[in-house]
């Protein structure tokens, strides 16, 4: 018999008669603003938001925040100005020069800040974290209240690789003193469209 | 090799104890913590719900094991994932070096993962030539110092920012004396970029796999696992079975219970859906047995397999904050460490369901419902029975036994008591009575209350 078997032979012997899967699951949540409870929860987690009224807005911000920044890349059209490298690579260890990403994110989640990102945002999957600063462009009305509401809305293999991203690469390893900037992008700035 | 981890709990307690003012500062660090994530809890008011839901899913899991793994074996297959199944330690290392060999690789990097601390990975690779580096930063920093990890979410949590820059100072060369974890940290970021973008191999753990369809997430901070899964030519994951869960839809609930319950988080930084390997990658999963089919067979204990390893039995613990992780000497410390270690070898490890006051505090917290200081309580009976209970307590009980089945030794032993208590107390408040050490004996009453019974009866 090969472990294979013998493992699930074993586990079949030795599991308990059959209990259903509960029906109640998911929750409902209830916030007064989402915007407003997304970016609340984005800034206590070390993440910046910045509300926009369009992609000018945020070239003009992103020309702002990092002037003079070279080895930008963008995956949006709209900012393609903005970046003087690509992340349509075919090996990604040639992303290691990359100082700022620019992508978009297509669902956040108002209760905790996290953000989906897949591999149709990011032509490679380690993008968001070996850049050293990254950009994620939102809009407003694809904010859900919390995770059961990402979940139903979302199909996690449609593409290989997806993540949720909540603010910048973080530890607190160290005497629990909270450092932003482990591996992953040191900071996590968040422009919120309409 | 660290003192601590080969000696007994109640031994390395002691051991841990005799720095008094470490153990106040692992104490309050642990109990920042806690109350971290009971803020964070306080965030959600359906919590209890959430904790009964996550709990009714794992039963189900717990009961439909043998068919949620066929067809999570089944879908990831269909994704172009290579399927491995392990019994035991010894095969899960011996599959992962086979893979290392035929990636013709040497050097493998590994994100965190609980199970391979189990298995013993890294000195079995090591043995082997391998060269193995763990890249989660609190993990790197046991590593350096060869210890394992005393925390499974925090694992160098009994080390101060000066230990930690002593650490870097001999390996990393950063500068002497140096105690700013931001300076600490950047150095790890650079030692470890080097390392992500040279390694072929990467490791990481899995959080939680979906049967429906055939994926696994990862959960970090600070995206170590994707730094090394995304750059490596092979990606091999390593899961303990009972990490399967039916649907994607049910990772709302863990997802929202996870991180709240490790570090009150609302979410980790990087919860990160896998589910085929990138163009040119090969892609491996693990999934490791290692007596845990054993332990689905005892209904007592089996529910220990429903832990999602938040460690926030942990951080309450009153025993493991004073005691440190190192004095579990198992891979996983703490409370649950405790239920799932006597499994792993119950004469090596009777010793830990010992370790509780069984004041219930780890069981209030569990994300999952785990009745943990319950079965600590079922382990000590087990472990009595089975003849591994430390040889004084077991003589002690039959001593205590004999004199309680018969009244008149009782009282006689009372009256005994008493008058070495007030004539002699030199013969209990020595060190050689263990309930001396710690604690003021009792003030002797003048009578017992079966004298002061039949007194008041004359009266």
């Amino acid at each position: 018999m090969t472990t294979r078997d013998q493992m699930l032979a074993n586990i079949q012997a030795n599991q308990p008669d059959l209990r259903p899967i509960p029906t109640q699951f998911t929750f409902t949540s209830v916030f007064p603003d989402l915007t407003k409870q997304f970016i609340d929860v984005l800034t206590f987690v070390g993440g910046a938001a910045v509300i926009v009224p369009n992609y000018e807005a945020i070239k003009d911000d992103i020309r702002k925040k990092y002037p003079n920044l070279t080895n930008v890349a963008t995956a949006c059209p709209e900012l393609s100005e903005l970046a003087d490298v690509t992340m349509n690579v075919s090996d990604p260890h040639e992303l290691s020069g990359l100082n700022l990403a620019i992508i978009e994110g297509p669902l956040a989640v108002a209760e905790n800040a996290a953000i989906w990102v897949d591999e149709r945002q990011i032509p490679q999957r380690a993008v968001p974290m070996i850049t050293q600063f990254l950009v994620i462009i939102i809009r407003q009305s694809t904010i859900v209240p919390n995770m059961h509401d990402a979940y139903k809305l979302l199909t996690v293999d449609d593409t290989g690789f997806g993540t949720f991203i909540c603010g910048p690469s973080k530890t607190a390893d160290i005497e629990q003193s909270l450092v932003i900037g482990a591996h992953g992008a040191r900071s996590l700035v968040v422009y919120l469209l309409p | 090799m660290n003192k601590q981890l080969t000696l007994d709990h109640a031994d390395a307690a002691v051991e841990f104890n005799k720095n008094e003012a470490k153990v106040d500062w692992h104490d309050e660090t642990l109990w920042f913590v806690r109350t971290k994530r009971d803020r964070a809890v306080a965030q959600i008011p359906e919590w209890e719900q959430l904790r009964e839901a996550a709990s009714q899913i794992k039963n189900h899991v717990l009961s439909n094991m043998h068919d949620l793994l066929i067809q999570f074996e089944q879908n990831a297959i269909r994704n172009g994932i290579k399927v491995h199944w392990a019994a035991d330690g010894e095969e899960h290392n011996a599959i992962i070096h086979q893979i290392i060999q035929q990636a013709g690789a040497t050097q493998l990097v590994k994100s965190k993962s609980m199970l391979t601390e189990e298995c013993h990975l890294n000195k079995y690779l090591i043995d082997k030539g391998i060269d193995v580096i763990d890249s989660d930063l609190g993990e790197r920093i046991v590593q350096m110092r060869g210890e394992p990890p005393s925390h499974i979410v925090l694992p160098a949590i009994h080390l101060t920012k000066a230990d930690v820059g002593e650490t870097f100072h001999q390996h990393l060369g950063t500068d002497k004396g140096a105690t700013d974890p931001q300076y600490l940290t950047e150095a790890a970021r650079q030692h470890l970029r080097e390392t992500f973008l040279t390694r072929k191999v990467a490791l990481t753990g899995v959080n939680f796999a979906i049967a429906e369809t055939g994926g696994f997430v990862v959960c970090t901070n600070e995206g170590n696992a994707d730094m090394g899964a995304h750059l490596a030519d092979v990606h091999i994951a390593a899961m303990g079975f009972e990490k399967v869960i039916p649907r994607a839809e049910h990772l709302g609930v863990f997802l929202r219970l996870l991180a709240r319950s490790a570090t009150g988080q609302p979410i980790t930084t990087f919860s990160s859906h896998f589910h085929r390997p990138r163009s040119g990658q090969e892609m491996h999963i693990v999934i490791v047995d290692n007596g845990r089919s054993r332990q689905l067979g005892r209904p007592d204990f089996r529910n220990s397999l429903k832990c999602i390893r938040c460690a926030a039995c942990l951080n309450t613990c009153p025993v493991y904050r004073r005691s440190g992780g190192f004095s579990y000497h198992s891979a996983v410390a703490g409370p649950i460490g405790s239920i799932l270690a006597p499994n792993l070898d119950m004469k090596q490890n009777a010793d830990l369901p010992f370790a509780s006051t069984l004041c219930g505090s780890c069981s209030n917290v569990c994300p999952v419902k785990i009745d943990i200081h319950e079965q600590l309580y079922k382990w000590r009976q087990v472990l009595m029975q089975e003849g591994y209970g430390p040889t004084t307590k077991t003589v002690a009980m039959k001593a205590m036994a004999t004199v309680l089945e018969s009244p008149r030794l009782y009282r006689m032993a009372g009256k005994v008591g008493r008058g070495v208590l007030r004539f002699a107390p030199i013969t209990v408040e020595n060190g050689l009575n263990p309930w001396y050490n710690q604690r003021d004996m009792p003030e002797p009453p003048a009578e017992s209350f079966h004298d002061w019974y039949v007194n008041q009866k004359k009266a």
